[in-house]
């Protein structure tokens, strides 16, 4: 007899970040019952690291702006392969979500005439970003954390792992995992489940997320038939730390752009204005990010690999009120004082536009029972991500899939998981532990080499023998798996939390990379050397789904938008 | 980066990573805090050396022990950015993160032990749960009733409160707290103060909790040494801006009956609004 605790509740979200939080709102408001977990503890999700702002038109400081322009800006960006109604719903639902915050009490820094002050960010037409200095996620975490510790029904299990989730009939009912502090299995029994598990910068050696975002939701929801989309689909942040060592790739923000920094090559050239001669330093993402690769390539980069970014012009008293994290990260670090030097930076991987396949009213999956929001979700983006829309997107579909979540659980009655399934599981994940005394692999040894290959054969520019090199390493990596092990108990284990983590980043890395093989065009944030065009027999969705134990890849037609949202937009461009 | 426990014959190298930059490399000695409370043993420091590159941090060293060399030393951190809070420690006896502290700061051998103030669950790895309970009985956010939105607030009355919103619950002004770590009070912390200033000079926020702070939560017990703002790694003035400024609002309160009166009505009516009828003027 395995020993394990019992969670039953209508609603679990796994994931405390931003969109499991905002999710969690509207399942308690409802009055039904929700557990949440998070491998974090309460408030420290990677949604605090989050700097520049929320994307939302409420036009306080450019009054031309509207949710149509918003719209139109975040599908161009997105290149077309966006599924509309996310982004309309989106660029519509902002504004309210955002002086709804404030009404939890969020502070966000003010205009002149006392209204909710905005920032310019890459690809946005106007002012756009409301925002607290450079801390916007760590507002947006503590305000919904105090909301829901202020109200009863929820259960809060964080530092708990789950590791696999459980249908039965084809619907989901149930989930497995541990808990870091007591060492204690736990199963979940649902009614519906959200992933809000955020992205999988960590598959990546040089990236701007926290340790947690290894891809675990996505890689489970993956397991139990979610269709996942868009995976090539991966945003390099133009600016991460390239030195010291140590921080390699902690971000910059592009707050520091917005607020009037520039970029320049070694040899003093703003080299922007040639990349982008009208966005210039604010272009979007993937332009800005392979302008400064391909100066670093071309010899134009410091030595430490990087480019300089100089804000100093702003004068000391306005960066350390508008930038006082970047300051303090630049002076604590790095030993620079950004008020007087210029910064070094590179690209750092930020964001996985890809994820869990929703529809675009419910957040709701393929699966019955299953709903995905934030990074784990998909479709919003397209091909890349305008900075202050994933904000954006935690409040807006985080709300939707709280609140179809909770519909959902209303209707439905509960059914339990096979406690079979749900003792094979916890057999499983014991067995990493109970493992030989001289195991054969050392899961973190595996994980490094996975983020090695990952940032030097699926980088920036890709082309097929990397991509190829990349997967054959992967499936080495997979058959190495198999013979991992650790010592020492459950509570706590770094190793064993590892052994979960490298399956999971196993898995989805699988589907970047196949996708990125898939796709023989270029395309936003995916850029093919050996295909260097955008093709419009490609202006479509790629869709990864679990066949027995491969990757079915196949493509899906983007949505076609109705004539009243596509007079909005310029027309796509070929060459 | 490369390790050997110090402790055991096997000194047999894990493939360095490959350098970076031009990052000198040299070996440190870590002792590392020990403990499982659950088998009654006890606790004890054990060595580790461990070789390390220009600029890394603490943290660095300690994931390295972690994940290569004993994967069972109980370690909690996210960002490695100091930007969520988890990594609090004390570092040669002085509460730091560890992903904040380069460990071409300190000389000789470096000592990594756990928070003291509070329970442990394992090695470098405490129990601050009690802080969320303690969060939930601060009463939240409360606005006057009716105001009209979209809400103004002017920048500089907001300031004032933001300072207060960078704190990222590391807890380490709670762990170097005396009366927290020696006496056996009912003080909440410095933690739970910031909290509180955030929420009370928040410009629309109708409530004081300066008396609950000092009837239910033991303020008066805090002797103003300012060790708390001393460790604050986001470099909040607790002292000088949060529990002084709470204690004098308290004391107001208690001995002007007049001061009192005065906020009661300048709330309900917003007799000094100047924010568009927005702001309740208590300050
Ligand atoms: C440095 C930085 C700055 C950024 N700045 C901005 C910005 O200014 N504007 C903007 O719009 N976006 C920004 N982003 C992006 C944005 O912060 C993220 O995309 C967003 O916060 C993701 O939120 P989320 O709620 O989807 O998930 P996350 O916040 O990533 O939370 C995931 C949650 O799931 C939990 N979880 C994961 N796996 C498991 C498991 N197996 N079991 C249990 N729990 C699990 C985690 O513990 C965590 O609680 C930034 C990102 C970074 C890295
Ligand atoms: S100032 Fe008060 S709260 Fe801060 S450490 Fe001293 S006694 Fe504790
Ligand atoms: S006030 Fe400072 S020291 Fe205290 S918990 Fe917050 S950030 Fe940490
Ligand atoms: S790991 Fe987040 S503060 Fe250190």
């Amino acid at each position: 007899m395995v020993e394990y605790d019992r969670v039953e509740t209508d609603v679990l979200i796994i994931g405390m970040g931003g969109a499991g939080l905002r999710a969690a709102i509207e399942i308690i408001g409802r009055g039904l019952r929700v557990a949440l977990v998070s491998k974090s503890l309460l408030g420290k999700a990677h949604t605090v690291m989050a700097e520049g702002g929320i994307a939302a038109s409420v036009a306080n400081v450019d009054s031309k702006d509207n949710w149509q322009v918003h719209f139109s800006d975040t599908v161009a960006e997105g290149v077309y392969i966006g599924d509309y109604r996310m982004a309309e719903i989106l660029a519509k639902e902002a504004p309210e979500r955002v002086y709804e915050l404030e009404r939890y009490g969020a502070l966000f820094d003010r205009t002149p005439e006392g209204k909710i002050m905005q920032r310019a960010f890459g690809g946005h037409t106007y002012r756009r970003l409301c925002h607290v200095g450079d801390k916007t996620g760590l507002e947006m975490i503590r305000t919904l954390e105090d909301k829901i510790l202020h109200t009863g029904n929820s259960r809060l299990l964080d530092e708990t792992v789950i590791t696999k989730l459980l249908k039965r009939d084809g619907r989901m009912c149930g989930a497995v995992g541990f808990s870091l502090r007591s060492g204690r299995f736990i199963t979940f029994e649902y009614k519906a489940v959200i992933i809000a598990t955020g992205g999988l910068g960590r598959i990546y050696k040089v990236t701007s997320n926290s340790h947690e975002t290894t891809g675990d939701g996505i890689a489970m929801a993956f397991e139990a038939g979610a269709e996942l989309r868009d995976m090539e689909m991966v945003q390099f942040h133009p600016t991460g730390m390239v030195y010291p060592p140590g921080v390699k790739g902690l971000l910059v923000t592009e707050g520091v752009r917005g607020e009037g920094g520039m970029l320049f090559n070694t040899k003093g050239e703003r080299f922007m204005l040639r990349y982008s001669p009208e966005k210039k330093d604010l272009d979007a993402r993937d332009v800005v990010a392979r302008a400064i690769y391909h100066e670093i390539q071309n010899g134009n980069g410091t030595e430490h690999g990087g480019v300089y970014l100089d804000i100093t012009h702003k004068g000391a008293a306005f960066i350390r009120k508008k930038l006082p994290g970047m300051y303090d990260q630049f002076k604590e670090f790095a030993g620079v004082d950004i008020t007087k030097e210029k910064m070094e930076v590179a690209p750092t991987v930020h964001y996985f536009m890809g994820g869990i396949k929703v529809n675009p009213e419910t957040a709701g999956a393929n699966v019955d029972g299953l709903f995905a929001v934030g990074e784990a979700a998909s479709g919003l983006h397209g091909a890349n991500r305008l900075g202050g829309n994933s904000l954006a997107d935690l409040l807006v579909f985080g709300m939707r899939a709280g609140i179809s979540a909770a519909k959902y659980a209303a209707a439905t009655n509960a059914i339990k998981p096979d406690s079979a399934e749900v003792e094979a599981e916890i057999s499983r994940v014991n067995s990493f532990i109970s493992g030989s005394a001289t195991p054969a692999a050392n899961p973190y040894e595996i994980i490094d080499s996975l983020r090695d290959v990952m940032s030097e054969k699926v980088g920036i520019i890709r082309n097929e023998r990397d991509l190829g090199e990349a997967l054959r390493v992967i499936g080495e990596l997979k058959q190495k798996s198999k013979g991992v092990s650790v010592k020492g108990p459950v509570r706590f284990n770094q190793g064993l939390l590892g052994c979960i983590e490298m399956e999971k980043m196993l898995t989805v890395a699988e589907c970047v990379v196949r996708s990125a093989l898939y796709r023989k065009e270029s395309r936003g944030a995916h850029t093919r050397s050996d295909f260097p065009k955008k093709l419009k027999e490609w202006k479509i969705n790629i869709i990864c789904t679990r066949s027995g134990g491969s990757v079915d890849l196949s493509t899906e037609p983007v949505p076609e938008m109705p004539e009243e949202l596509s007079s909005l937009i310029k027309p796509e461009v070929y060459e | 980066m490369n390790a050997t426990n110090a402790d055991s014959n096997d000194a047999k190298a894990h493939a360095p990573a490959k350098s970076e930059g031009k990052g000198k490399r040299n070996t440190r000695k870590f002792k590392v805090y020990r403990e499982d409370p659950s088998d009654g043993k006890g606790g004890e420091y054990q060595e580790f050396n461990v070789e390390v590159e220009i600029g890394m941090v603490v943290l660095d060293a300690i994931t390295y022990i972690s994940q290569r060399v004993d994967p069972t030393l109980a370690v909690r951190w996210n960002c490695k950015a100091a930007r969520c809070g988890s990594c609090a420690a004390e570092i040669n006896g002085v509460p730091k993160l560890m992903c904040k502290t380069r460990v071409d700061t300190i000389e000789g051998t470096i000592t990594v032990g756990p928070m003291r103030a509070f329970p442990l669950v394992k090695d470098l790895v405490t129990d601050v749960s009690s802080n969320y309970e303690t969060e939930k009985l601060m009463p939240e956010f409360t606005p006057k009733e009716g105001m009209a939105v979209p809400w103004k607030m002017s920048e500089m009355d907001v300031t004032r409160s933001q300072e207060f919103r960078k704190c990222i619950e590391c807890f380490l002004c709670q762990d170097v707290c005396h009366v927290i770590r020696d006496h056996n009070t009912n003080y909440v912390g410095p933690r739970h103060v910031v909290k509180a200033a955030s929420l009370d000079m928040h410009p629309l926020d109708t409530l004081d909790r300066s008396k609950l702070l000092t009837e239910d939560d033991g303020l008066g017990y805090c002797n103003v040494t300012k060790c708390c703002q001393e460790v604050c790694p986001e470099h909040i003035r607790i002292t000088d801006n949060a529990i002084i400024p709470e204690k004098e609002r308290a004391a107001d309160n208690f001995y002007d009956p007049l001061v009192r009166l005065f906020r009661k009505v300048s709330r309900s009516g917003g007799a000094r609004g100047n924010n568009n009828g927005n702001s309740n003027g208590k300050r």
